[in-house]
């Protein structure tokens, strides 16, 4: 079969939602779409661990310790399913790898903030985890088999990870003035990065409107955005706390909240390697690497033993 | 020695009475180690009660080019199925 027939063949079964398997035929341009976003996905589970590993040993107290090492070990989980659906195709695990390492591929932008406070656990969960919970909804329909099946199982274990966070800055909302400061503090610091994590406005994303014919995206990026802040607004009136936005005003005529403009000269800086801790986590990421890897050959080694024993 | 550990594909059984399930993929040196990274990565809320893992080179598939002749045959065969017989309403336990 000629390219122009499979292609169209392709397109079909994208309109009528029926799902690219790893050996059916794809264009390479949507090869290397998913490459590009599934490995983006998967790095940004797995540097998305290095903020909170900073507070598992300083936890508040037990439950919220089991509750940290349990969220950072799902992230952990994450990482791995997106990484293997990232290799249906056609892809190496390391090659993946080396180009985070070597800066190369991106990875969410959020995760190169600092956490300087216990509330900063809270923000993150109930504002981070709930922004990737409305990105990651959709993407449980997305046409590319593997994905949407990494998805469906991602989509099931976030949902903890938001309740947890909402219910740290609870506690810290009902305790002293203090710790309510702590709370209204993380939030301000949270807030705005979290609302980059939809990605550029729409007129700026290259990407989005041929993911969408691919039925990768199903949502624009602002779409998104503003589905975010209208589930979010209230939930932070319930904690009693302010959203740091002067513009934010409900939009009766639109049914949703206006908010203020997003300082995108930020989110560039820091996608392109220049946020607060970008070379911290690089850093962690790599010495990992390198420092794990007698770990990976002495595994081999005994694997082969093992095997040669069983030989002979 | 600087090679990478092999893929293995994971098969779960959910309970006992269901069929072990493909869950996904993962990397380990050997079958017991990667038995173990199944029941991290793949059964941390008791999603199951048995794991199976083979490497991902021993296992054959059937190419989706081949889908018409594969399972076209089939398409045409309504007589296979039960609906496919006239009977009487009044006829019971059949």
């Amino acid at each position: 079969m000629d390219t122009a027939l499979l292609e169209q063949h392709f397109n079909e079964k994208i309109d009528q939602d029926i799902r690219i398997e790893p050996k059916d035929w794809m264009p390479d341009h949507y090869r290397k779409t998913l490459i590009r976003q599934i490995s983006q996905h998967a790095h940004s589970e797995i540097v998305g661990m290095l903020p909170e590993a900073n507070w598992i040993t300083r936890a508040p107290s037990l439950r919220r310790k089991a509750a940290a090492l349990a969220k950072v070990q799902d992230e952990a989980g994450h990482g791995l399913y997106l990484y293997s659906a990232c290799e249906t195709l056609g892809v190496d695990r390391d090659d993946l790898f080396a180009d985070l390492h070597s800066g190369k591929a991106k990875y969410s932008s959020i995760f190169n903030y600092p956490t300087l406070t216990w509330a900063d656990m809270g923000a993150i969960g109930w504002l981070v985890d709930g922004a990737a919970i409305m990105n990651q909804v959709p993407l449980c329909r997305a046409s590319y088999g593997p994905y949407a099946r990494a998805m469906v199982r991602v989509c099931k274990e976030e949902s903890f990870h938001q309740r947890q966070g909402y219910e740290i800055m609870l506690t810290l909302c009902n305790g002293s003035d203090e710790q309510k400061k702590m709370a209204q503090d993380a939030l301000n610091r949270w807030w705005w990065p979290s609302l980059m994590m939809f990605g550029p406005t729409d007129k700026d994303s290259k990407h989005t409107e041929q993911s969408m014919r691919w039925r990768i995206k199903r949502f624009t990026n602002d779409e998104l955005r503003q589905k975010f802040v209208d589930v979010t607004v209230p939930q932070a009136e319930l904690l009693g706390l302010t959203v740091p936005d002067k513009d934010l005003k409900w939009n009766e005529e639109r049914g949703h909240y206006d908010f203020g403009e997003i300082d995108w000269k930020e989110f560039f800086n820091v996608i392109s390697g220049n946020g607060p801790c970008n070379k911290q986590r690089i850093e962690a990421r790599k010495s990992a690497w390198d420092n794990g890897a007698w770990v990976r050959e002495a595994a081999n080694a005994h694997a082969e033993k093992k095997a040669k024993r069983k030989a002979a | 020695m600087n090679k990478n550990w092999p893929l293995w594909e994971v098969f779960i059984r959910s309970k006992a009475g269901l069929n072990h399930k493909h869950v996904g993929s993962l990397h380990a040196a050997d079958a017991d180690m990667a038995i173990q990274n199944a029941r991290d990565v793949y059964t941390r809320r008791n999603e199951g009660v048995s794991i199976w893992v083979v490497e991902s080179t021993n296992i054959a598939a059937s190419d989706p080019a081949d889908s018409d002749q594969m399972y076209e045959p089939a398409k045409d065969k309504v007589y296979r199925h039960p609906t496919f017989y006239n009977l009487p309403d009044e006829l019971k336990h059949m």
